[in-house]
């Protein structure tokens, strides 16, 4: 078998799931927005996602495939991992713009705690002090605590908002400096999210 | 007597049964056209006890029959052994207290239970119970059973689910798939053919405990969220009042009887009665009898629910916890289905009412729901079922050791199955040529708080300077919630060779050598059940004949046709009683051919007689 052929037949692959000569399963594509059959966009209708994520299933899942030749259930659950891995990266608007992200060359890594986004600075420092009490035993500082939470949560919501903005600008343009201010606020949301982690273990313990 | 057949055999496609492999019951099931059937076993009973026995003659009893060697014979007998599948010799010390299991030999990976004389790990042990269990279906279903679906509970980890799979494999059987045992409840209960919505399966079994969440959507039954505990149940209720019982009869008698394995297990029959009829009952008395004494003790339904409050309770935070992974409020979820003989405790019922403000779904047998779900699933894998699909999720996160003892993640728990992963590693120091990756399950940041799955050995990477190497790992969770690796060196651009030490469980050549054996045991039992058959057939035609001779056709044959017959007849008698099933054949085949003519003679007589009595 060459590459571009069906395994199964030989004749010419065209990138389908199924060859259309045999409908044999071919061995699926690796790129989620290929696999979906959408467009590289950071802006997805997840209602759309959710429909095709469950068409696929029933075409693909290794249930279907436990009576047919070894190289089809092979391919059946080499699939089935890529939709489910593709799905979960998808319908997440973070790890939707990580993997353009990481498509289009960005370094895409663990958040550093020194990358303190300087306007947060004074805050972060206030916060540190508070859970340090709560956990040498002074419950005085949980209200203090819970209102950063809400705080957070609030400031996450609009670096939300401003994300959503920027992936339109991305999408209608497809220009590279949108992308480094989408690398720029999605670093700012990671920062906050684990700012809100962090308090809510606090709380909970 | 010369008869027609027809073979029907060759038409049929392989079945697969659904198994329910439970801590205290196991059954199967298979679907009959239309719906899940379970197939009871030769007592007639739906439920076969998950106890295996080995007599003094060395014999094997699994069910009903081992419950009772449970007393008589209570070092001969293990019960609850679903407890130690994929565990290792240091996690099973807290079961030791409670449960009779005899450890032989330690300082193994895995663990070995001493029964009589012999001794069996436990995957072996459920081997034993697969096996009685494929037997009741070959001899309901008029067939040999080769494949099944085999249900899990959902929080089982990866060593316990391969365990589960080894002893499939050991019974002689080909393990389909492993379901999670709430989501076969789900699919037992279809509920999908009403409307689309959520569901909340709580599982409380003999042994373990599972929460799952499910969305159907036209046909699709899509697990959104599981937990649970894979040590709790209705063991540990009775264990409760068995420690109680125990000390109780102790002040009052003076003696203390918990290391007496006959008084202990008589005693815990009595506690677990007790408890079935709490569930009807606003009080029952406990009544022990032993070495001609008598304990009797009222237990009243408030006194029982306030002694159990404690271990229902453990099974509430997991349900909050999972609705928290599924997003999801309680006033969400449509319905819930209640699966497992615990669940028919009043109390637990009106907890879970309580936590999820609905009326829980019980009309189906909280005992078989799984075992029929199962079945469902296995009619799914044949094809015989096409529109419903199940997505299950996996219950523990997968995680790899990095430095400092910590674990870097890299699967989520509730990650729909099949999943995957990959990472790319190098070298640490010049001229390195191997890599070794621990993989780890669970939650927890530290490695000493994770289980422990598997040390995978990167081999035979070309020697480089440090850092240079460039091995790309694959992690892929498979439907069955089985973990398998595969690498690729990306410098060289070839496949690497991976080596697999489990840290817990069997090697695949141990279970070989289990295979092995076990296929001339079943041989045995094979050629045992076709001697049986053959003895029956024998006494049909042995008594047909005999019938025949008193007939006038018998008479009216020739003296060589009468000789023929007597000495089939004799070799019959004669081989009769031997172990040869073929020989039995043999001579039945040969009396056949000698009555031939015989059996003519008496039909045209038959019909000439009834010719005449008829007035043309």
């Amino acid at each position: 078998m060459q590459a571009g052929q069906c395994w199964q037949c030989e004749s010419p692959a065209e990138n389908n799931l199924f060859c259309k000569f045999c409908n044999s399963l071919q061995r699926p594509l690796t790129d989620y927005y290929a696999f979906f059959g959408l467009e590289h966009k950071l802006n997805i209708d997840n209602e759309d996602l959710q429909r095709r994520f469950y068409q696929l299933s029933k075409l693909l899942h290794p249930d279907r495939y436990t009576r047919r030749a070894q190289r089809e259930r092979d391919y059946s659950l080499e699939a089935t991992a890529i939709l489910n891995d593709g799905y979960r990266v998808l319908r997440d608007p973070v790890k939707r713009a990580e993997y353009i992200l990481a498509e289009q060359g960005f370094e895409v890594g663990e958040q550093r705690a020194k990358d303190v986004p300087p306007e947060l600075l004074e805050e972060v420092f206030e916060l540190n002090m508070a859970l340090e009490e709560l956990v040498s035993g002074a419950s005085s500082v949980r209200p203090q605590l819970e209102e950063a939470r809400s705080r957070f949560r609030a400031m996450r919501r609009e670096a939300d908002e401003r994300l959503g903005d920027l992936y339109k600008l991305w999408d209608a343009s497809g220009e590279r400096d949108s992308l480094v201010a989408v690398r720029g606020e999605l670093n700012r949301r990671k920062y906050i999210e684990n700012l809100i982690t962090e308090v809510e273990k606090a709380l909970s313990a | 007597m010369g008869t027609f057949q027809i073979d029907f055999s060759n038409s049929r496609k392989q079945r697969v049964v659904g198994i329910d492999l439970g801590t205290t019951n196991s059954l199967v099931a298979y679907m009959d056209v239309t719906a899940p059937k379970v197939i009871p076993g030769e007592d007639g009973e739906p439920l076969v006890p998950s106890v295996v026995s080995l007599t003094e003659a060395g014999e094997i009893i699994v069910g009903n029959p081992a419950l009772q060697a449970l007393i008589t014979h209570p070092d001969r007998t293990i019960y609850s052994v679903k407890r130690l599948m994929g565990r290792g010799i240091d996690d099973v010390t807290e079961e030791l207290k409670l449960f009779p299991f005899r450890v032989a030999g330690s300082g193994e990976s895995v663990l070995k239970l001493s029964l009589g004389e012999k001794t069996f790990s436990p995957p072996e042990i459920s081997a034993f119970i697969l096996r009685q269990l494929k037997r009741n279906a070959e001899a309901a279903l008029g067939e040999e059973v080769r494949q099944a679906v085999i249900t899990v509970p959902a929080y089982f980890n990866d060593a316990q689910r391969q365990a589960t799979k080894d002893a499939g494999r050991i019974a002689g059987l080909e393990v389909q798939r492993l379901v999670n045992e709430p989501t076969a409840a789900a699919l037992a209960y279809g509920l999908d053919k009403r409307k689309d919505g959520v569901v909340a399966v709580y599982d409380f079994g003999g042994g373990t405990f599972d929460i799952s969440i499910l969305r159907l959507h036209e046909g699709i039954f899509e697990v959104l969220a599981t937990g649970g505990d894979t040590h709790l149940g209705g063991d540990d209720i009775d264990n409760l009042l068995l420690k109680i019982a125990l000390e109780d009869i102790e002040s009052e008698w003076k003696q203390d009887l918990s290391g007496n394995g006959e008084a202990v297990q008589t005693l815990r029959r009595a506690v677990i009665n007790a408890k079935h009829e709490l569930s009807r009952l606003p009080a029952v008395t406990l009544v022990f009898d032993y070495a001609g004494k008598q304990y009797r003790r009222e237990l009243t339904r408030p006194v029982f629910e306030k002694l159990i409050l404690p271990i229902i309770e453990r099974t509430l935070a997991p349900c909050r916890h999972c609705m928290n992974d599924a997003g999801l409020e309680p006033e969400k979820i449509d319905e819930v289905v209640l699966v497992g003989g615990s669940t028919r405790i009043p109390l637990v019922r009106a907890s879970v009412e309580r936590l999820f403000r609905a009326k829980p779904h019980t009309e189906l047998n909280p005992d078989q729901v799984v075992a029929l779900g199962a079945a469902v699933q296995a009619a799914i894998l044949s094809g015989d079922v096409q529109d419903k699909l199940l997505l299950d999720v996996t219950p523990l996160s997968l995680g790899i050791e990095i430095m400092g003892g910590l674990v870097s993640r890299i699967l989520h728990r509730n990650s729909t199955i099949p999943a995957s992963a990959t990472e790319v590693f190098t070298t640490a120091v010049e001229g390195q040529t191997n890599v070794l990756i621990h993989v780890l399950q669970g939650e927890r940041e530290l490695v000493k708080d994770c289980r422990s799955l598997a040390r995978f050995d990167l081999k035979g990477i070309d020697p480089a300077p440090a850092g240079l190497a460039r091995i790309e790992v694959r992690f892929l969770i498979d439907a069955n919630g089985i973990l398998n690796v595969s690498a690729r060196d990306l410098r060289a651009g070839k496949e690497q060779s991976v080596e697999v030490k489990p840290s817990y469980g069997l090697t695949d050549d141990q279970v070989e050598a289990m295979i092995l054996e076990s296929i001339d045991k079943a041989q045995d039992d094979f050629q045992e059940r076709q001697l049986r058959e053959a003895r029956v057939e024998a006494d049909a035609i042995l008594a047909a004949v005999e019938k025949a001779r008193q007939n006038d056709a018998y008479f009216d044959l020739e003296e060589s046709d009468r000789d023929l017959i007597t000495r089939g007849l004799n070799e019959l008698l004669v081989v009769y009683h031997g172990e040869d099933h073929l020989l039995v054949r043999a001579k039945i085949d040969q009396l056949n051919q000698a009555t031939m003519k015989l059996a003519e003679n008496m039909m045209n007589t038959a019909v000439n007689q009834a010719l005449k009595g008829t007035k043309i």
